[in-house]
Order: C-alpha cells, then sequence, then structure tokens
C-alpha cells in the first residue's frame, strides 16, 4: 500500500456538518495532488465552509466561481499555466447539481476541447448547500425538500455521458474508501489531459442517518453495488478491488435503503425495482470488462 | 492591487479557525480508552475533520465536533462517546 502523507491541506476546522463525507473526501484529494495545486469551486457546500472573509482555511489557491462556469474557468487556468510552462495541478471541486445539472455544458465543452485538468464531482445526491432540494443525481425513491414522496425519476447517469468523451481517465470512487480514492487522484493527475473522477459523498443530514454512521454507510453503498468503483483509461475498464468482491457476493440493497431515512417512503415494489436496477447494472459492468479486456 | 481604496479582487488568506472553534457544536465527546487502544490510526483515517492525531490518536476537542465516526469505526470499540455537560 502506498504511504499517505500526514500533512493536512486544510487548517482546523472547515463548518461542514459533522461527519461530512464531501470533506472526508477533499483530505485525501488535497494529500494526493500536493502543494502545487489550484482548486477551482463552483457553488456548493465547499464554496461555503472555506471561512469567512478574508481568512479561509485551505493553505492552497482557491478560485471560487459561479455554478455553470467551474469547467470553463478550470480551462483557461490550466492554458494559462500550461503557457507560462508550469506543471500546476487544476483540480475542480464540484456537487453533483453543479456537475450533473449545471455545469454539465461547460464540462461537456472543456473535456471535448482535451483542456488539461482534473474534475471531481462529490455526488450527495441532491442540493446539499441550500437545504437538500432534488437534484438529477437524487436516487430513485430518495426524499428531499422538492420530492417529498421520494423522487419517481431514476438517477441520472453522469458517469456514461462522461465515458461519452472517451477520456485518458475516468474513475469513481467513494468517501468511504480513502486508499482507493488517494491512488486515483495520484493517478489522474499523473496523465495529461481532461481526467474526471466521481465521488458517492455520504451526507448525514441529507440522507437523514446518524452523523457517526457517514462511512459505515458509503462501505454498505459499495458492498450492495449500487455503487460500484472502477476505473477506466480510454477503453481500458478497470472495476477497483472492493467492488470486485461486492461483485460476487453483493449484499442485498435493502440494507443500504433502511438505513436511510430519505428512503423511508420506498414500499417493497419500489424496493425490487432499485434492486433489479442495480442487478441490471452489475451484469452491464461485468459485461463491460469483459468487452474491454476482449474476452467478449 | 486597490482602485479608489477600495481591493480590486476579494482575496482571503490562510489563518486557523476562520470558521471559528468547531468544537462548540459538540453534544458528544469522544473518549479513547487508552489500555485497548492498539494505535491502528483507522480512526484518525476517516476522521472528516483530521483533528485526531495520526500517531498518538490525542483528539483536539477545540475543533471535533463530535460526529462519532471514530467511535463507529474503532476495530477494537475503544472510543465512546460521552455527553457534553456544558
Amino acid at each position: 500500500m502506498t504511504e499517505i502523507p500526514k500533512e493536512e491541506m486544510l487548517l482546523k476546522c472547515p463548518s461542514t456538518c459533522a461527519g461530512c463525507g464531501s470533506l472526508l473526501a477533499l483530505r485525501y484529494i488535497l494529500k494526493a495532488a500536493g502543494r502545487d495545486t489550484v482548486l477551482v469551486i463552483p457553488a456548493c457546500c465547499n464554496s461555503v465552509i472555506q471561512g469567512v472573509y478574508p481568512y479561509m482555511l485551505h493553505t492552497i489557491p482557491v478560485y471560487n466561481i459561479a455554478f455553470a462556469a467551474a469547467a470553463a474557468c478550470a480551462s483557461g487556468m490550466s492554458e494559462a499555466f500550461r503557457a507560462k510552462g508550469k506543471k500546476t495541478n487544476v483540480i475542480v471541486y464540484a456537487g453533483d447539481g453543479g456537475t450533473a445539472d449545471i455545469g454539465i455544458q461547460a464540462l461537456s465543452g472543456a473535456l471535448e476541447r482535451e483542456e488539461d485538468f482534473l474534475y471531481i464531482c462529490y455526488d450527495n445526491e441532491a442540493y446539499g448547500n441550500t437545504g437538500m432540494q432534488r437534484s438529477g443525481a437524487t436516487p430513485l425513491g430518495a426524499i428531499t425538500t422538492t420530492t417529498p414522496n421520494g423522487k419517481r425519476i431514476v438517477k441520472k447517469d453522469l458517469d456514461r455521458m462522461i465515458e461519452a468523451h472517451n477520456l485518458p481517465y475516468q474513475a469513481t470512487a467513494c468517501a468511504s474508501y480513502p486508499a482507493d480514492l488517494y491512488n486515483k487522484v495520484k493517478k489522474a493527475i499523473s496523465i495529461p489531459g481532461p481526467k474526471f473522477i466521481h465521488i458517492l459523498a455520504p451526507c448525514p443530514p441529507g440522507w437523514k442517518t446518524p452523523s457517526e454512521k457517514t462511512v459505515e454507510v458509503g462501505k454498505l453503498a459499495v458492498k450492495s453495488g449500487i455503487w460500484v468503483l472502477w476505473e477506466k483509461e480510454y477503453d481500458k475498464l478497470t472495476i477497483s478491488a472492493p467492488s470486485k468482491a461486492a461483485m460476487k457476493r453483493p449484499v442485498p440493497v435493502t440494507d443500504y435503503l433502511s438505513m436511510q431515512g430519505r428512503y423511508k417512503k420506498v414500499d417493497a415494489a419500489l424496493a425490487a425495482q432499485i434492486q433489479a436496477n442495480v442487478d441490471k447494472n452489475l451484469r452491464k459492468m461485468e459485461a463491460e470488462v469483459k468487452i474491454s479486456e476482449g474476452a467478449l | 492591487m486597490t482602485y479608489q481604496g477600495i481591493p480590486k479582487i476579494t482575496i482571503s488568506t490562510p489563518k486557523e479557525a476562520a470558521m471559528g472553534q468547531t468544537g462548540t457544536w459538540r453534544t458528544f465527546r469522544p473518549v479513547v480508552n487508552r489500555e485497548t487502544c492498539n494505535h491502528c490510526g483507522i480512526c484518525a483515517m476517516y476522521c472528516p475533520d483530521a483533528v485526531i492525531d495520526q500517531d498518538t490518536q490525542e483528539i483536539d476537542l477545540v475543533y471535533c465536533k463530535g460526529c462519532g465516526i471514530c467511535a463507529n469505526e474503532c476495530p477494537k470499540k475503544c472510543i465512546t462517546m460521552i455527553r457534553e455537560e456544558h
């Protein structure tokens, strides 16, 4: 196992809610990225936890930008750094609303132009910063303040939308597996060109879980197969170790659903549908691995 | 960087406790049982706020929000959450 540096890039202590999954992920992203990094943050939870003007907690430069403009801003920034001959990492750290809904146009444009930056989407499956309104990434059956009876539409498949751009590096991660996340960010920043990492970040107030269960619920998401950890370099797809084990014997998805208050209006029929969607996705992933290995 | 005394761009500079001392949010305080702790460091690995020292497992109670992830993830169950008496 690679040694994770002990140095923290964030001073104590950001004002995230107790047990925040996105902060746990950010800690390891910054450890992997190192000092020579600029963060670009659109409107999201992470734009309000940085500190009160004129002070901040990040010890690396952070550029706060409007919701729709994160990828466009990062494109310009990385072009400018490369023109100056600098190798500074440009990392966008955006929420699921800022990626799957509002920022998708700028992101798709930047990926198509093959800009050299890393886009990280931390997905808490709703607009957490403004009080848990539904986003495109909210899963089927989840209660939010704007879907009080549970969402009736399935989660937008952001990864497959990004996959269509055929990136040099794309991965999914989960805040509950920091070592896996660290390695993926390390690998991403070593590759030139556009990179994308999608992180599942459990959110205690939004998912209606106790704050101490953040890591546990993230692990259950992977073990049940509702969230699959994988990485992809162009066409070569690899399933990461925690998901490989989970795909052989996934735990029932109801274990994951029953842990969270946001799924309390899911009845048996809907739970069966969610389970069927998960099984179908796992079969699809298995087939995709075989295709990328040339076995199918 | 100023125009008629007004900064052209608003820049914040790094400073500890820029968001205040978040330890005041806490309702439950983590207490480590030093007898059974084997310094595996899993609590420090999963602490979102990085308030647990990786080597000594000392918890910085000025900033600890008391989320309880450390107590939940400790494989030896040697961290207990005790209600704060304010």
